[in-house]
Order: structure tokens, then C-alpha cells, then sequence
């Protein structure tokens, strides 16, 4: 996202090359007298050893460690031109260690822009915005209001308490999903959930919908950029509970860099790190995290995330080969950052993106998706053998991937219908979108086991 | 008989025989097949299904049992019993290959070798080329093996967790290696391990069911309990993992390792040596690390060692060296 040689002499502004200098200093640590018992890479400094840690990280300084995750961090926002100077970006904050780091880093590179904006001389490129979304789910979990009001209270001071220049904090409602002149999101919402009857499949459907308020915030206040925090342990549980649901096809679409086939491209700059280092950083640097809607995942992502520990416990860069493996599947044509035409965003932004988008391909929009989880279906799926019948629910039944129409859609055709009328309107607009396959796809692909109507067989 | 059974029908439908037919049934005709024992109420059940099916439609294929014996005492021996009583109950030639008879080692002397760990490597190796061996011994011109959807399921997620990609996008296809001399396939591929266990109890089929004494604590092992506690929860996630096994975007120019041939026993190998040349070399010169795990430095002493001797000693260490492939 910027030049950076230092001996650049073009406008932009630099990343900091001391990584180091953005977050906060760190705590003095001792001066370790044993010298064969110094951080792996400055050798100067005693490493981090607090008694529960084990592993690679606990072999760095501090400082090194920092600069480490700092590293990863900004490498992934460079190489894949997740920020442009001219974007606005809202990043999406639950309160745990993975978000908080987000937003420490979001924060860093800002707070480096800005400093470079002012220092150079014609202001020519602008300093990126930042804004932070809070989803409430107080309508789904049963939490006391009180620890939610706390919650968003110390939100608040966590956002307020970084540098100029100022960040929003939209705290919304997860039933804003639903249009702003219902007055009964709540009840819907509620609603909706129960009619599903698998565990999994419920939970799933919640991510799915907070996913459509993130949007929903992003695209209403302006955002161009969704900033997730997803980090390497979270995506490897997400690789193998796709492939326990039989969304083969769709997995490489989750767990790239960046995911534009949203309305609001979605990145995932903290993709390399895993939840031990982020962890391990919120410690060191005294970040502060809280989670007030955080539960153990149920059902089989319990399972997995319980499988996936006992994996990393046995050989701790597990998460990492179960990322590298499903990195290598294709990724689609969506993940990577759309090319912008307008001319308000400077040359050199644009000129950028040219580059790091060597395949441009205007088949973009060729995948058709599930309107419920959104995931691209392949052709096989999408075929829409009850089109000719004239019942909604069927038809939107029809338009869904197999495995959301396992774990989420309800089996029997009345309460089909509805769970179908209290779904929010865009995931319904999807699946009118979606509805245009016919079954002649489907009469080509068996066409070899055919009898023609005249004609031998052979 | 299938042809004679066309005419006579017409193009009626085989089931209601009033309406027109509306879809042709593939026959294959006239392939040897052949079967072998290893977990053995799989192969069992395949053998009783197989030559019912051959014997019921007519099918016209040679069927044969092939069964390896690794040479572990209280485990192969006893199964290899209800592999002889297969033999007669089922009418079908029996072959058994021994790994005493191809490699001049039986696995209880490997693992007294190596001891417990990594032995499931050398067992692995050595019976897929045994199978090979046995098949072409047979002259047949297909293999089929048991395999069963658990077994698939749980291979796609080992290949994931060790990020292993070309095996991962060729590990879900039912029939492999078409290109090679005796392609194998698995037509148990979508049953369930369940099924097939209820299916050979309620046929009172005769089979054996033990676990390998030297395998308790097998990485797979491990992933076997993963998929049980899978299956508790939503059955259908066995078939799920296969699904999306067959389903992952794999681009066709993902680099592949090439496929050659072993420049000692000419099977085929994507390295200089097949793997089993290669086990089988460290454990003749007494070096049973060889060839297993990562230690990359200390195997590439070794196998300097190897290649050195290479030229002096070359096709007499395999006592199978006489077969061809």
C-alpha cells in the first residue's frame, strides 16, 4: 500500500519500517544474566516465558514478537491492497483478543498515515478513515443488560482512547438486519432461530446474519472496506467444519486474504496469525478484552474446535498446515479487491490495484450463491429442479446450498414457509437473484444414460 | 444374457414393463476382479456381495481373493484362517503374498527392529505394492478393495492436516490409477462402515474382527475417533467430507510430483527409489530411520550412503526383483 524503500521520494506515505513504534512500548522486562537464554532474533534481549506458554513465540522479546505480528499483519494489508489511502474502513469489533488486535493495528497504520499526511508537503494523499462496529446480540443471548451496558461502556473508552484522528463506534443491534421501520426485529429475530432445530445450523445461521448486519452498518455509514478479524486458529476450525458439511466446493471462497462478493469487500489481515500469538500480544501489551457474547461453539464446530486444540496441543504449527493446505485450493474470481474506476481516487491508487490484480476477469458475478450463507454453488447445485412449481418457499429452498438446506432450513413445508417469511429481505433478494437456472444444465450432464425419444441406441 | 434380455424387453421399462424406458443400464462385461482381505468384514462383505451379484445377473467375471500376510503373529494368522474358509464357502481361487515371501521380512521382525513407532509407515508401503504384486501374479485386470466411506472420510482429513494436496484431490476417486497397468477401485466408497458391519452380521457372513496389535496408538487412530464422534452427532457428515472431498477447487496445474518408475524394481515412484526400495534398504543395512520423517539432515547422509552403494549391489537386495511390471 505505500512505497516502502526510504530513500522514496514520491508523496506516500511510509508504514513504519520500525514496526516496533506503533503499539504501545512494552512493559520493562528483566535483563536475562544467562546469555544462552536470549530472544531467538535480536539476541539481546530475554524472551517472554510466562509459565503457561510453550512454542515459538515464547522464544522472542517482546519486542521482537511484536514486531513479528506487526509484520504479518502489514504484509498481508500490503501485498493484497486491503487499504488505499482514499478507503474508509470499519472494522469489526466483538471485544475479543483477535478484533482488539485488529483494531490496535488498523489504528497503528492510520495513526503512521496521519503522520506522514502532515508532515508532507502538498497533502496530496489522503489518510484513510476508520470506524468501529460493535454487533449487539443481546437479542439472541440471554445476557443481563447490565453486563452488555458495561461492555459498550468500556468499548467506548477503548475507541476514545486511541489517537486523533477520531474513530466512530456504531454499537447496532443485531435486528437491525430487518428494515428500519419494523418494529418487531427482535421478535423476528427470535423467531427465526427457533425454527431451527440443529444446533450447528443455528449457530451458523447467526453468523451468517451478523455477517448481514456488518454489511448492512459498512454500507449505510459509507465504509468501503470490511476489516475482520479472523485469525489463523479460527479459519483452520473453519476449513475442517466446511468439510464436515460438505461445503467442499465453497471453502475456498472463506479463508482468502480478501472477499469481495460482498457488497462491502471483506479482508482478513490478521489470516497468518494464530490465537496463541494474539492472545499472548493482548497480555503483553495490557490490551483489553472483553466478550460479552462469547460462548463455546456448540455442536459439531464444538467437536472440531475441540479437535483442532488437541492438534495444536501435539504439534503447534498444526493450524498452520491445515491453513496452507486449503490456501492452495483456487480461489474465486471474487477474492481480491475490485478495481475502481472512479476518477475522484488519485492515479497512483488506482495504478496499484492494476497491479496487484494481474487477472482481470469480468466474470466476477458468474458464480451463483446461497443466499444463506452466501457461499458460490457449484453448477450441480444450483439447479433449480422445482422452478416450475409456484410456492416461494420451495423455490427459495431450491436456490440454497445442500448444507445450509440440511443444518438451517426446516424440513417440513409449514414451518418452511415460515421460517421463510421472517427471513430479513436481502437474504430473499438473493434468492430471487440466484433463481435463473434452468434444468437443461442438469439433461446435459446425463445425457450419456438418455434413451433419445427416436433413434437407436447404440 | 443381458443382450438377450434387451431384445426381449424392447424398450420397456425393466420395472413396470408398460411405460418406455428412459434410461440405458451400464453393463461391464467380461473383468477379472479381485478382492483382499485387510479390515476384514469389509472385504469379506465385498467378496459375498461381489460373487452374488456375479452369480445372480450373470455378470461374467473372474473373481479372485488376494489377501497379504504381513507376518504378525496373533493377528494376520488368524485372519487368514477366515480368509481360507472364504476361499471355500465363496468358490473363489485364493492368493496369499506374504511380506516374508517379497521382502525377506515379516512385520513382527520389523517392528522387533524398530520398535512400536512408525511401524504403520512400513506396513502401508509394503502392502499397497504387495497388493500390486499379488494382482499382477494374478494376471487380472482390476482390483477392487473394501474401503469403505469412514475409511474415505477419514483419508480426506489426513491429507488436510498434513497438507498434503495431491493426494488430497485424488484420494475421493473411485477408481484410481486408470492409467496404470491394474487401476483399483472402491465401490464401497459411499457405504458406511456401520452398514457394512450390520450387513455381514445379519448375513451371518463369516469374518474376523480384531484390531492390529501393534496399531493402538496410530495417528490415524485418531482421527478414526474424530470421525466416530462425527458420525454420533450427524451421520451424514461422513458423506459430507467425501463430498467435499470431491468438491475442492483444485486447479489441474497444481504442481503434481511427477510419476516415474523405481530405478530398482521398476514400480512406480515419484522419486529415484520407490518408498518401499528405500524402507526396505534401511532396514537391510540396519538404518530403520531411513526414509521415515523429517530429520532431513540426518537421512541425507544416509542416503548418500545409499546411493553410493548403489552402483555395486544394485538388484539383488529385493528378493521380488524377479517381477515385472
Amino acid at each position: 500500500m505505500s512505497c516502502n524503500s526510504s530513500g522514496c521520494q514520491s508523496n506516500c506515505y511510509k508504514n513504519g519500517d520500525q514496526v516496533s513504534d506503533s503499539p504501545p512500548p512494552p512493559p520493562p522486562l528483566a535483563a536475562a544474566n544467562d546469555s544462552n537464554n536470549l530472544c531467538l532474533k535480536c539476541k539481546t534481549n530475554s524472551p517472554i516465558t510466562p509459565g503457561s506458554l510453550s512454542g515459538d513465540e515464547a522464544r522472542f522479546c517482546a519486542d521482537c514478537f511484536r514486531s513479528n505480528i506487526y509484520g504479518k499483519f502489514r504484509l498481508a494489508v500490503t501485498s493484497h491492497a486491503m487499504i488505499s489511502p482514499s478507503d474508509n474502513v470499519l472494522v469489526a469489533f466483538s471485544g475479543g483478543p483477535s478484533s482488539r488486535v485488529a483494531l490496535q493495528f488498523v489504528h497503528g497504520l492510520q495513526d503512521r498515515a496521519q503522520k506522514n499526511f502532515e508532515a508532507s508537503k502538498d497533502k496530496s494523499l489522503p489518510v484513510f478513515g476508520v470506524g468501529v462496529a460493535f454487533i449487539d446480540e443481546s437479542a439472541v443471548y440471554p445476557v443481563s443488560s447490565d453486563k452488555v451496558d458495561g461492555a459498550i461502556q468500556d468499548m467506548r473508552s477503548v475507541v476514545s482512547n486511541l489517537a486523533p484522528p477520531a474513530k466512530q463506534l456504531h454499537v447496532v443491534p443485531i435486528e437491525n438486519i430487518y428494515a428500519s421501520d419494523s418494529i418487531d426485529g427482535k421478535d423476528r429475530l427470535t423467531k427465526l432461530l427457533d425454527a431451527v432445530n440443529d444446533a450447528t445450523g443455528k449457530e451458523d445461521l447467526l453468523l451468517h446474519l451478523r455477517m448481514l448486519a456488518l454489511q448492512k452498518v459498512a454500507s449505510q455509514n459509507g465504509y468501503n472496506r470490511l476489516i475482520l478479524g479472523s485469525c489463523t486458529s479460527r479459519i483452520a476450525c473453519h476449513v475442517l467444519a466446511a468439510t464436515v458439511k460438505g461445503q467442499g466446493y465453497s471453502l475456498s471462497a472463506d479463508i482468502q486474504y480478501v472477499d469481495a462478493r460482498w457488497e462491502i469487500p471483506v479482508v482478513l489481515p490478521l489470516r497468518d496469525c494464530t490465537s496463541q500469538e494474539l492472545n499472548l500480544l493482548c497480555h503483553l501489551d495490557g490490551l483489553k478484552t472483553l466478550q460479552p457474547f462469547d460462548r463455546p461453539p456448540s455442536g459439531i464446530n464444538g467437536l472440531i474446535s475441540s479437535f483442532v486444540n488437541v492438534l495444536q496441543e501435539e504439534n503447534s504449527s498444526r493450524e498452520c498446515t491445515i491453513l496452507r493446505t486449503a490456501g492452495k485450493l483456487t480461489p474465486f474470481e471474487f477474492n481480491r479487491i475490485p478495481e475502481t474506476d472512479d476518477c475522484n481516487v488519485p492515479l497512483a491508487i488506482r495504478r496499484r490495484q492494476k497491479r496487484s490484480n494481474l487477472k482481470t476477469n469480468e466474470s466476477i458475478f458468474s458464480e451463483l450463491f446461497c443466499p444463506i450463507c452466501n457461499g458460490p454453488l457449484k453448477n450441480f447445485n444450483s439447479l433449480n429442479l422445482s422452478s416450475l412449481k409456484s410456492c416461494q418457499s420451495s423455490r427459495f429452498n431450491a436456490a440454497c446450498c445442500s448444507s445450509c438446506q440440511f443444518q438451517i432450513i426446516p424440513k417440513d413445508p409449514s414451518s418452511m414457509e415460515n421460517f421463510c417469511s421472517l427471513l430479513p429481505q436481502q437474504v430473499v433478494d438473493r434468492a430471487k437473484h440466484g433463481n435463473c437456472s434452468n434444468s437443461s444444465l442438469l439433461r446435459e450432464q446425463i445425457q450419456d444414460c438418455l434413451l433419445l425419444d427416436s433413434g437407436d441406441e447404440t | 444374457m443381458a443382450e438377450n434380455h434387451k431384445k426381449a424387453a424392447g424398450r420397456l421399462c425393466y420395472l413396470c414393463n408398460q411405460r418406455r424406458a428412459a434410461l440405458k443400464r451400464p453393463k461391464t462385461l467380461e473383468q477379472f476382479v479381485i478382492m483382499f482381505g485387510l479390515f476384514v468384514a469389509d472385504s469379506t462383505v465385498l467378496a459375498y456381495v461381489l460373487s452374488e451379484l456375479n452369480r445372480r445377473h450373470n455378470y461374467g467375471l473372474d473373481l479372485f481373493l488376494l489377501s497379504v500376510d504381513e507376518g504378525i503373529t496373533g493377528y494376520r494368522d488368524d485372519s487368514l484362517e477366515t480368509v481360507k474358509r472364504n476361499e471355500i464357502q465363496y468358490g473363489l481361487p485364493l492368493k496369499i503374498v506374504s511380506y516374508k515371501d517379497l521382502y525377506g521380512w515379516t512385520m513382527d521382525e520389523i517392528v522387533k527392529m524398530i520398535g512400536l513407532k512408525n511401524n504403520c509407515t512400513f506396513c502401508g508401503v509394503f502392502r499397497r505394492q504387495a497388493l500390486d504384486r499379488g494382482a499382477a501374479l494374478l494376471k487380472v485386470d482390476k482390483l477392487v478393495t473394501g474401503h469403505n466411506a469412514d475409511d474415505i472420510a477419514e483419508t480426506v482429513l489426513l491429507n488436510i492436516l498434513r497438507g498434503d494436496i495431491a493426494r488430497l484431490s485424488r484420494c475421493t476417486s473411485i477408481t484410481t490409477g486408470e492409467d496404470g497397468p491394474i487401476p483399483r477401485c472402491k465401490p464401497f466408497k459411499y457405504t458406511y462402515e456401520k452398514e457394512i458391519v450390520m450387513y455381514a452380521y445379519f448375513k451371518r457372513l463369516d469374518y474376523f474382527s480384531t484390531e492390529c496389535i501393534y496399531s493402538p496408538n496410530a495417528y490415524r487412530g485418531f482421527a478414526r475417533e474424530f470421525i466416530k464422534d462425527l458420525e454420533r452427532m450427524r451421520p451424514r457428515a461422513i458423506l459430507d467430507i467425501i463430498k467435499s472431498g470431491e468438491d475442492f477447487r483444485i486447479s489441474t496445474s497444481t504442481k503434481m510430483p511427477e510419476q516415474g518408475t523405481c530405478e530398482r524394481c521398476g514400480y512406480i515412484s515419484s522419486q529415484k527409489w520407490c518408498k518401499a526400495c528405500v524402507l526396505l534398504e534401511g532396514l537391510n543395512k540396519g538404518l530403520p530411520k531411513l526414509g521415515i520423517g523429517r530429520s532431513r539432515g540426518l537421512d541425507n547422509n544416509h542416503w548418500k550412503d545409499v546411493k553410493q552403494s548403489n552402483g555395486t549391489k544394485n538388484i539383488e537386495g529385493k528378493q521380488c526383483g524377479s517381477l515385472d511390471f
